[in-house]
């Protein structure tokens, strides 16, 4: 866990613009505000519980009910289109009458925890597609208004390391999930209902902290009514420079950026990774994400967040060059692991933190949202792409071809970015 | 609300909680002991010794509840319901031929369940071992015995995700040489070569020159039916609409399972047999989804698994369309007639 950090002596940052919410004045500050240690528990106690039930579900599909789960993916393009409106209403729900995060959030929470009981009840398909559904819905409509969260209660200066600890946090649930899952299996025989169960109290416990210790929002909310948080207003945000120009960059470097699965793939491919340590190689991305996530985000605080962000893109270059290069030591994997893990720890949270300095505090939800739904349809539109250039020119080319991309979209977010650097500099 | 009210909220929910969780995994584990009680009324099962070279017995995974339960088992052919004789073996799914016999086992380890496949001797002897990607699916064995194949499924390692793959291998039982995929084969996919990352083979079954072979290919949504050649490493589409091909002993017709258009998603496959010289497809009389990659008992006659009381029943039908389904053994999976 994170301890207060006493040479986090930050000067207290002036009533900035977009009023963040101060940490208590008068005692020694701690180095995150509590609302974020508690929105990181609350992450991490839900991945515990999400990440139980991904563990087991292919089991519990193929040996628990008999059934396929080929073709189970085909809704999945759909689905993402989808969950990109979800989280677009989930942003503007949230900021609407004043700020109701922490309940948009916990609706969110909610239906997540809700499926996981569904679940027992669902031998089928059909109704197990549409629960999972509705779990990622949850999973869609919580995750701005939880980053507007964790923007909002930390100050500007420190909020790259606010999102570093949140990641953190939420990482070391999604370790620990499968943990937790595979002792309830060995405890017990076809012991699903047992993990679906354990996963409802566990996502409910998180509900719970979350109803209870993150405060809902400031009383008074923002007097400052000079944008209303309508829908047009947060599609106006896009007229903003500065977000505009972050969202352009999120969603260029989203377009060179190769989906997870491929990255695994093409390790195995090129390396040979064994089929025994194939289902590990998420492990290490998420290892490396948990320890960077804090020390990144508190660089990303002191030397500027694009900075950081870009070289966090430099890392998943390399890691791509790596993999095109003959060179194939014993360490390879754990490099390029450890690279994929860094570059989710110097952009994941540290987009968010850069994304917030730039949304009014009224459509914080609403801006975040934007932001995130830009990168992840460039991310989607990328494994497309990325898929059809390997079935064209196989996979050597077509990392080839996402290195160069990656390469050119860094140059001009470089560009782009110097203007902003300036600004943040001044 | 007080910090102190709100920690004691907190620490009731989580106790509460926490007992309803316990319970949970009390009572699965109970379930636990009660599937190693023999069942009143079940087949009576003893342990004995089992070879794969006895012909005119069948050897199958053993599912009825009691102290025998996933074992290896053996009966005669000719009474499949009579008194089994388990091996102590266990395994998920399995078969033989020619005294070579193919298991896929769960490993079960300290933070999670790893799978292998042994391959066996006719005194189920560990012959050989080999790491397995995923829950297993499918295993056969070439008729000869030189051969062994299985398919499991890979998948499910990002949130809720829901994309599944297959990986079949194939593994010469002579040499020790292993095919960890069939993705590594050529594709000539009417009449040209092809190629996607979508591509999932299952489903191998062998003909006797131990150089052919049928398998399912599923690309961009469709299945097709695929002859391989171990020599050239190539695979060829013949079909379409062709899952878990099982070849006959005559090598002369195809027993599989069909997506029948109509049919609801979680039920969609009805048993089927091609006649590989006129290409003619024959609807089989079972009127139930049958999710199995299908065994001839003989050249007439097909058997097959279906859901049952205590996993999985099997079943037997003739393989030209005609007759009536008829259950010959509850509480059994992954049969192989020894011959």
């Amino acid at each position: 866990m994170y301890v207060a950090d006493s040479r986090a002596s930050t000067p207290e940052a002036p009533a900035s613009a977009d009023g963040a919410v101060r940490p208590p004045a008068g005692r020694r500050r701690t180095a995150v505000a509590p609302t974020v240690l508690a929105l990181g528990t609350v992450s991490l106690i839900t991945d515990v519980s999400s990440e139980m039930v991904t563990a087991v579900l292919p089991l519990y599909l193929v040996a628990g009910l008999g059934l396929s789960p080929l073709g189970f993916g085909l809704l999945d393009g759909i689905y993402n289109g989808f969950s990109a409106l979800v989280r677009l209403v989930g942003g503007h729900l949230a900021d609407r009458g004043g700020g109701r995060h922490k309940w948009v959030a916990g609706l969110g929470y909610g239906l997540s925890a809700v499926c996981k009981p569904l679940l027992l009840l669902a031998h089928s398909l059909t109704p197990i597609g549409l629960i999972l559904a509705a779990d990622r819905t949850g999973k869609g409509l919580r995750t701005a208004p939880r980053d507007a969260l964790i923007s909002l209660s930390s100050t500007p200066r420190t909020r790259g390391r606010a999102f570093g600890v949140h990641r953190a946090m939420d990482t070391a649930g999604a370790l620990l999930g499968p943990l937790v899952a595979f002792l309830i299996l060995r405890a017990t025989v076809d012991g699903y209902d047992a993990v679906f169960t354990v996963s409802f109290c566990v996502a409910v416990t998180g509900v719970v902290v979350l109803v209870l210790f993150v405060p809902g929002s400031s009383s008074a909310p923002a007097v400052d009514k000079a944008v209303r948080p309508t829908l047009r207003a947060a599609l106006e945000l896009l007229r903003r420079r500065d977000l505009r120009r972050i969202t352009v960059c999120a969603l260029l470097l989203g377009l060179a950026t190769v989906s997870d699965s491929f990255v695994y793939l093409l390790l195995q491919h090129r390396l040979g990774v064994p089929d025994r340590w194939f289902a590990l190689l998420p492990l290490g991305t998420a290892a490396a994400f948990l320890l960077l996530a804090i020390p990144l985000g508190r660089l990303a605080d002191r030397v500027g967040r694009w900075r950081v962000f870009l070289a966090g893109h430099g890392a998943l270059l390399t890691a791509y060059a790596l993999l095109l290069t003959s060179w194939h030591g014993a360490a390879l994997p754990y490099v390029v692991l450890l690279l994929h893990g860094c570059f989710y720890a110097a952009t994941d949270g540290v987009l968010m933190a850069t994304a917030s300095d730039s949304v009014p505090e009224e459509l914080r939800s609403s801006g975040l949202a934007v932001v995130q739904t830009g990168q992840a349809l460039a991310r989607f539109v990328c494994s497309l792409g990325f898929g059809a250039a390997w079935t064209l020119w196989g996979d050597r080319t077509a990392l080839l071809a996402s290195t160069a991309a990656l390469a050119l979209c860094a140059a001009v977010s470089l560009v782009l970015l110097q203007p902003a650097a300036r600004e943040a500099a001044a | 609300m007080t910090v102190r009210n709100r920690i004691l909220i907190l620490l009731s929910a989580v106790v509460a909680l926490a007992a309803v969780g316990v319970a949970s995994v009390l009572h699965a584990s109970a379930r636990a002991d009660r599937r190693n009680q023999t069942q009143p009324g079940g087949p009576r099962v003893t342990s004995g010794s089992v070879t794969l070279t006895t012909p005119g017995r069948m050897v199958f995974r053993n599912m009825a509840w009691g102290p025998h339960r996933d074992e290896l088992t053996t009966v005669p052919a000719s009474d499949p319901s009579g008194p089994r004789t388990a091996s102590g073996v266990k395994c998920l799914r399995f078969y033989a031929a020619s005294g070579t016999g193919v298991c896929l086992q769960a490993v079960h380890g300290a933070v999670s369940d790893t799978y292998r496949a042994l391959i066996l001797d006719a005194h189920l002897k560990e012959k050989a071992r080999y790491d397995v990607p995923g829950i297993p699916s499918r295993a056969r064995v070439s008729p000869t015995g030189r051969f062994a194949a299985w398919t499991a499924f890979v998948g499910g390692d990002s949130y809720a995700g829901t994309n599944f793959s297959t990986r079949a291998a194939i593994v010469d039982v002579g040499t020790g040489k292993l095919i960890p995929s069939l993705e590594a084969f050529r594709i000539v996919k009417d009449g040209h070569d092809y190629r996607a990352p979508d591509v999932n083979f299952w489903g191998v079954t062998f003909a006797r020159d131990d150089r052919t072979f049928y398998a399912t290919l599923a690309t961009k949504g469709k299945t097709y039916l695929v002859r391989g050649d171990l020599r050239t490493r190539t695979v060829t589409t013949v079909h379409t609409n062709v899952e878990c091909p099982s070849l006959s002993p005559d090598g002369t017709r195809i027993a599989y399972k069909k997506r029948v258009p109509g049919l609801s998603k979680d039920a969609p496959w009805r048993l089927y047999v091609l006649d590989l010289r006129t290409m003619r497809e024959t609807p089989l009389a079972e009127t139930r989804s049958v999710d199995d990659q299908a065994v001839w008992r003989d050249s007439r006659t097909v058997v097959y698994a279906l859901p049952g009381d205590y996993g999985a029943d099997l079943y037997e039908m003739p393989a030209d369309g005609t007759g009536k389904p008829r259950r010959i053994g509850t509480a059994a999976v992954s049969p192989a007639y020894l011959r």
